[in-house]
């Protein structure tokens, strides 16, 4: 097979990560090809709450300087959003939530607890069974499937390239280094290459050797018809994430996920369940004054996380690997900046991610999903 | 067996209820088709539940849901009461399929429909979500017969988005079915045998058909049901095409029509303008249960992809009548098949289904097609599209960002539909995302079709090339309070987490590996479930 030229960079997957890696590399003059297999953001980068708030990564001060800006440097609208409030029905969620604001402040983001006459002003549809809450004040929400066009666009408009419908079939070894990525079209050569290909990481890098302990699950939310809209829109809590969209749309995940075998080529299908009653009782507890409001839709995502949850941003030789472990929308802008420094520079220069780096699991024991109780009980998709 | 010591307690596995409710046979659509098959059903010693929305709940109607209603219905509509009369008196086999021992639900929505296969193990059985005006509930199946029948095709003119325009189904719906139809002067576009139907129906209930409209330069119909209407002193004006609709606060007045190759108008005075140009097999459950879909334009559009007559890829779920697509074989007899499949499977002793019915010569997606390309040249970019999000035909083809967003920035005006179509074969679900078209509370039903026909015109390319914009539970649109589980099990209640319950992920970086770590992980585990 002939090796045709590819790109100095080849970022395997379209998704919010490698687009913004990607993007990154081409606002820094590096030639890049993104290859999906389908179309940009249509996997749980385009599927998800849209959240902008991530106090326990190493790259939530960057997440939070780089947001208010992302419209202006993308050149397109990511309906980014600032401030959040989370609500509790219970006493049990209080004490979390106030936990959980504790923990923003110490990491650098004011939060407080808010009264309840706070609450009602600011959220006219809750109700008298909302016990209390906080407001995360430096913390967002964006449109997932807005920005990942963006991204998109916002790489192209630099030069860089995107190739849809082109799933990566293997990463090509030569002399200890990865030389290009095989599609249905041939060999694409490539100085280095960035993996971000979601649940199907793995099963590339198992190809070069390399072990990328990931398990893949479905997740599902439920959207409202419009409400009417608040002034902070990202208003979560009694057990759910999500916003209240710039259109007006409540969109809220949460609850039990469904572990999954995914195939080489990605989900075949994501099918949702009657989770959305449970969905619904969860979000008419959060907004009790906003029973008639009608649930209009559903979705599901397929996500992957690691043994801890945590991501694995690395480089090995030549291949630089991320996957955010089912965190990976909001840390989007700050992630694609590390990417983009470890593929230049074998480093990145705004935060420490030692403890992110893929060998914090040798010795995992092979059976790690079984021992977790992680094993799909599905037909693989 | 899973072995309960390996089960994430997070996971879905094991988390919902067995149903409340439970029948061998469920039944959807009590259409001709359906009612014949539950009756067929329970004659064969089959326990059948029957589940009919009708009468649908006027707010409901409001929204063109499921039918394309128009705002044309009288208040009759607000008397659930009456509703359920007339719909009785309308279809006397209902009678029959109480007599025959099925269970008939009416006025009862089925908006989902869920068994195990592939990407999902999490289901104790293969169940249906049904959901009356107050509640939801599940009910598990053995056999699942969708007779779910079709929907109206509707297209976008200058001035459709006013009451008085409404779909061919949803006019026989509020004439036969709920005898509550507001309007007197109906102009019909179509002369197929669905408007030359409809154009009777209509004279039958002592009302005017002001004239039928038709883009082909011959009517599409069977010549007899065209020399009828004809005698009836109707007009079948071929070659013309609606340019607009005007009217005042209580919609439709006048509707102006020209000959599609260019030349005068005319102008009728009507208050109703009936879409009877085609429609469009309803196959949201069985999209929704994950079925295989194929598009067949001889039979409709997107339909299920069937093993037989009534048989799909699916286990344990037939399709019957419409649904299955739009044929000319007898309702009746076809949800008897279904019946008699679902009897056999329920013995045991499966029967070999028999061969799918000979497809109509129509060609609908040329149909379609032609209508939509006749009034893309006689409208312009200004006409909404997607009602329920206002976005225009312009909007579509510049994929342009949503008002709301304001102005697009310098670089984002230059995207548009050859741009995108330049990086790949276009997918209806980018429209939704980017210009959210299709993203309403009438969940599409009045855009899914057009918005395909406009991206396959724009882009050059066969409409049945445009992949379906995905239908998703719930297929109503169903207020909060009625669909949340009020009946969640404590099972489900104490193991909910806001995510994936994997304490480890949420300790902040500069404390992993500290002595706060384990403060934080005893504050994450278990203590975000509610």
């Amino acid at each position: 097979m002939s090796t045709q030229k590819g790109a100095t960079v080849i970022v395997v997957g379209g998704g919010v990560s490698g687009l913004s890696a990607a993007w990154w590399l081409a606002r820094s003059g590096v030639d890049v090809l993104v290859l999906d297999k389908g179309i940009v953001g249509w996997e749980a980068s385009g599927r998800n709450g849209g959240g902008a708030s991530h106090f326990q990564s190493p790259l939530f001060a960057e997440e939070q300087r780089l947001w208010p800006m992302m419209d202006e440097m993308l050149g397109y609208s990511t309906e980014y959003q600032r401030g959040k409030l989370v609500l509790a029905t219970t006493e049990g969620q209080l004490k979390h939530y106030r936990y959980m604001a504790e923990t923003f402040s110490e990491n650098g983001s004011p939060a407080h607890e808010i009264d309840l006459q706070e609450i009602r002003e600011r959220v006219p549809m809750s109700g008298d069974n909302i016990l209390g809450g906080v407001h995360l004040t430096i913390a967002g929400q964006a449109n997932p499937q807005r920005t990942v066009q963006a991204y998109a666009w916002a790489l192209q408009d630099l030069g860089g390239r995107i190739q849809q419908h082109t799933p990566v079939l293997r990463l090509v070894h030569e002399g200890g280094k990865v030389i290009g990525v095989e599609t249905k079209d041939g060999i694409l050569g490539c100085d280095s290459v960035v993996v971000a290909a979601g649940p199907q990481s793995a099963i590339l890098l198992a190809g070069v050797g390399i072990d990328l302990p990931i398990a893949s699950a479905r997740a599902e939310m439920i959207v409202t018809e419009p409400a009417p809209m608040m002034a902070i829109g990202a208003v979560d809590g009694n057990g759910l994430y999500g916003r209240q969209t710039k259109r007006g749309n409540l969109a809220y995940g949460g609850g039990p996920h469904e572990w999954l075998d995914v195939g080489p080529m990605g989900p075949s299908v994501r099918p949702g369940s009657p989770l959305v009653r449970n969905l619904t009782k969860r979000l008419l507890g959060l907004f009790s004054k906003a029973g008639n409001l009608r649930v209009i839709r559903s979705w599901a995502g397929v996500i992957e996380n690691t043994p801890d949850g945590r991501p694995v941003i690395d480089r090995i030789d030549n291949v630089t690997l991320i996957t955010m472990s089912s965190v990976g929308f909001g840390l989007s802008p700050a992630s694609g900046h590390a990417v983009r420094d470890l593929v230049m520079d074998g480093k990145c220069s705004f935060a420490d991610l030692e403890l992110l780096k893929l060998n914090r699991f040798d010795g995992l024991s092979p059976n790690w999903r079984a021992e977790k109780g992680w094993l799909s009980h599905a037909e693989p998709v | 067996m899973t072995d309960a010591k390996l089960v994430d307690r997070y996971s879905i596995t094991n988390r919902f209820p067995s149903a409340s409710q439970k029948a061998d046979v469920v039944v959807i659509g009590a259409g001709p088709s359906g009612v014949a098959a539950a009756i067929a059903a329970a004659k064969g010693g089959a326990s059948v539940l029957l589940v009919d929305e009708n009468p649908v709940s006027a707010s409901l109607m409001g929204l063109d849901t499921p039918l394309y209603f128009g705002g044309r219905m009288t208040r009759a509509v607000d008397n659930k009461a009456r509703m359920i009369e007339r719909v009785f008196a309308s279809d006397p086999q209902l009678e029959a399929a109480f007599e025959a021992g099925v269970e008939v639900a009416l006025g009862v929505y089925a908006w989902g429909a869920f068994q195990n296969g592939p990407g999902i193990a999490a289901m104790p059985e293969a169940a249906v979500g049904l959901a009356d005006e107050e509640r939801s509930w599940m009910v598990a199946y053995k056999q699942l017969i969708l007779a779910t029948g079709s929907r109206d095709l509707s297209l976008s003119f200058q001035g459709w988005d006013q009451p008085g325009v409404m779909g061919a189904n949803g006019l026989h719906a509020l004439i036969k079915r709920y005898d509550a139809f507001a309007g007197t002067q109906v102009l019909i576009l179509g002369s197929g045998d669905l408007a030359l139907n409809t154009a009777l129906m209509v004279v039958e209930a002592g009302l005017k058909v002001v004239a039928l409209v038709e883009v082909r330069d011959q009517v599409q119909g069977d010549a007899a049901l065209a020399a009828k209407v004809r005698d009836h002193g109707i007009e079948i004006l071929t070659g013309h095409v609606i340019v607009s609709a005007s009217g005042g606060a209580d919609g439709v007045e006048r509707a102006t029509v020209v000959p599609v190759a260019g030349g005068d108008s005319r102008t009728f005075p009507c208050d109703t303008i009936c879409q009877a140009i085609g429609l469009v097999p309803a196959i949201e459950l069985f999209n929704v249960l994950g079925g295989k879909l194929s598009v067949r334009t001889d039979l409709g559009g997107h339909v299920p992809q069937r093993t037989g007559l009534v048989s799909t890829g699916l286990a344990n779920v037939l399709v019957t009548g419409d649904c299955a697509g739009l044929s000319n074989v007898d309702a009746a007899a076809h949800g008897e098949a279904a019946a008699a499949l679902a009897l056999a499977a329920l013995a045991g002793q499966p029967l070999a289904d028999e061969a799918p019915a000979a497809a109509t010569s129509l060609d609908a997606h040329a149909y379609h097609a032609d209508w939509m390309t006749a009034l893309m040249k006689v409208g312009d970019d200004s006409i909404v599209v997607c009602q329920c999000e206002e976005v225009t035909r312009g909007d579509l083809t510049a994929v342009r960002q949503p008002r709301y967003l304001g102005p697009p920035s310098e670089v984002a005006a230059k995207r548009d539909i050859k741009t995108l179509a330049a990086d790949g074969p276009l997918n209806q679900d980018q429209f939704k995302r980017l210009t959210r078209a299709c993203m309403g509370q009438c969940q599409a039903r009045r855009c899914r079709e057009q918005v395909a026909l406009i991206l396959a015109q724009s882009s050059n390319v066969p409409v049945a090339k445009v992949p379906l914009a995905g239908y998703r539970a719930p297929v109503r649109p169903l207020p909060m309070s009625v669909l949340a589980a009020h009946d969640e099990p404590y099972d489900m209640t104490s193991n909910w987490d806001v995510w994936f319950g994997i304490a480890s992920q949420w300790v902040p970086y500069n404390d992993i590996g500290t002595e706060r770590e384990a403060m934080h992980l005893e504050m994450l585990t278990d203590s975000q479930h509610i």
